[in-house]
């Protein structure tokens, strides 16, 4: 089974997304911050990151930027999930190596698309009307 | 909601828009009047079918509309985007590179989603067609969605449906919580308001049509009516984009399914051909 990390120091957020991720077949490693988030991945790289930004000890984009300079750090597909809406902010990310982008609010569909965008989850059977 | 209420608004919207509901489709115009009905005031479905027989216009327009407006977003299905990328336009390159012309028509626009997705691929070749003109006109039966489309600005939910991030980066100006498509996208894209059941000779002919996820709500002979209408607005060598649950088999020959594309078409000139092929014998029999 795949790994999804999610990182979030909201417990409500990360129970909400462990709920969500779990039901597209995605085991769920939770972290609260960049710094344990950081070691979760040098124990197991996992093939998703749901990351937050702002966070105590260490924020998303610097987890960012240090996991992608880990051996194999390039492989994780790493979706930003943000109440950072700003345009400034998405695109700092996309230049930091993040693979997708939400903006919070968030609700299933919304990570099953960004999923499905990065090639995470398949594609669904076309809808109709 | 009665029966009676129910075989009213079925036969309203069959002759106004040729939306063609089954007899078990009660949720999807409760679900979708309701709020139309509270939004004017109005108790309930009961109410607004009693305002609707007064006569009242205004609330029969607005009915049409409710119920032939459809979810969509952008890239909707993924698939037909691929088709439009890797089959058709490089096809269209290739025959009208002399004419540097290409017309697209988005048959149901909606709220402007498919027409401006066309446009983001479109942009992205853009060194292909540099010095072309490119035109997408999107119609739809409801004003209402075309003014949406027209204004090209969607919430934060919206355009976090199908759209890539780096396109939203690329092709939306932040407004806020909304998010407006860049007036150069815009600019590409002209809105009419039309009624498929009507004639729409008057827009000419098209290189492609995207016709998708509309057809499904209409009887056969509607189906067959207008597949012949579109098959004289699509250029010969044109293609015809349907929704995944929509083909022309078994309805019309004046248009063929694409080989292994799953919901593209292209006109049938089985016939044009056939006619010289019959000719050859007679010539090789002559020599």
């Amino acid at each position: 089974m795949r790994t999804c990390l999610v990182v979030d120091d909201s417990s409500v957020v990360r129970k909400i997304a462990r709920r969500i991720l779990e039901g597209m077949d995605f085991q769920i490693v939770e972290a609260e911050d960049g710094a344990k988030a950081l070691e979760a991945c040098k124990q197991a790289m996992p093939e998703a990151v749901l990351l937050d930004w702002n966070m105590p000890v260490m924020d998303g984009y610097e987890f960012l930027g240090h996991l992608r300079r880990m051996p194999g750090g390039d492989a994780p597909k790493v979706v930003f999930c943000t109440t950072e809406n700003g345009i400034d902010h998405i695109s700092r990310a996309i230049h930091a190596g993040a693979n997708e982008y939400i903006m919070k609010p968030f609700d299933k569909d919304i990570i099953a698309a960004k999923f499905q965008e990065v090639g995470l989850v398949p594609l669904p059977e076309p809808t109709v009307a | 909601m009665t029966p009676a209420d129910y075989e009213y608004l079925r036969k309203l919207l069959k002759d106004q828009s040729g939306l063609d509901l089954s007899a078990d489709k009660q949720y999807l115009i409760e679900s979708r009047l309701l709020p139309l009905a509270r939004k004017a005031g109005l108790a309930g479905i009961p109410d607004l079918v009693a305002r609707m027989k007064g006569g009242s216009s205004s609330h029969i327009a607005q009915v049409v509309e409710a119920m032939t407006t459809n979810e969509t977003f952008f890239f909707r299905d993924k698939v037909p985007f691929d088709h439009f990328r890797d089959t058709i336009m490089p096809e269209v390159l290739k025959a009208r590179a002399a004419r540097k012309s290409v017309r697209i028509w988005c048959a149901a626009g909606s709220t402007g989603q498919e027409p401006y997705s066309l446009s983001m691929c479109l942009k992205e070749m853009s060194a292909q067609l540099a010095g072309w003109r490119v035109e997408i006109v999107a119609t739809d039966l409801s004003n209402e969605v075309l003014e949406k489309s027209k204004a090209g600005i969607y919430s934060q939910f919206e355009v976090q449906r199908g759209l890539p991030i780096q396109m939203l980066v690329k092709y939306f100006k932040q407004s806020g919580e909304t998010w407006q498509v860049n007036p150069e996208l815009r600019a590409m894209v002209q809105h009419r308001q039309l009624n498929l059941l009507h004639d729409f000779s008057q827009l000419g002919t098209f290189d492609v049509i995207f016709c998708r996820n509309v057809l499904i709500y209409f009887d056969q002979d509607t189906k067959i009516n207008i597949f012949n209408r579109l098959a004289r607005s699509v250029e010969g060598d044109g293609f015809l984009v349907l929704g995944a649950a929509e083909t022309v088999v078994g309805l019309t020959d004046t248009f063929k399914p694409f080989p292994d594309k799953r919901g593209l078409y292209r006109p049938n000139s089985a016939r044009a051909q056939a006619a010289p092929a019959l000719t050859m014998p007679r010539v090789a029999a002559g020599r």
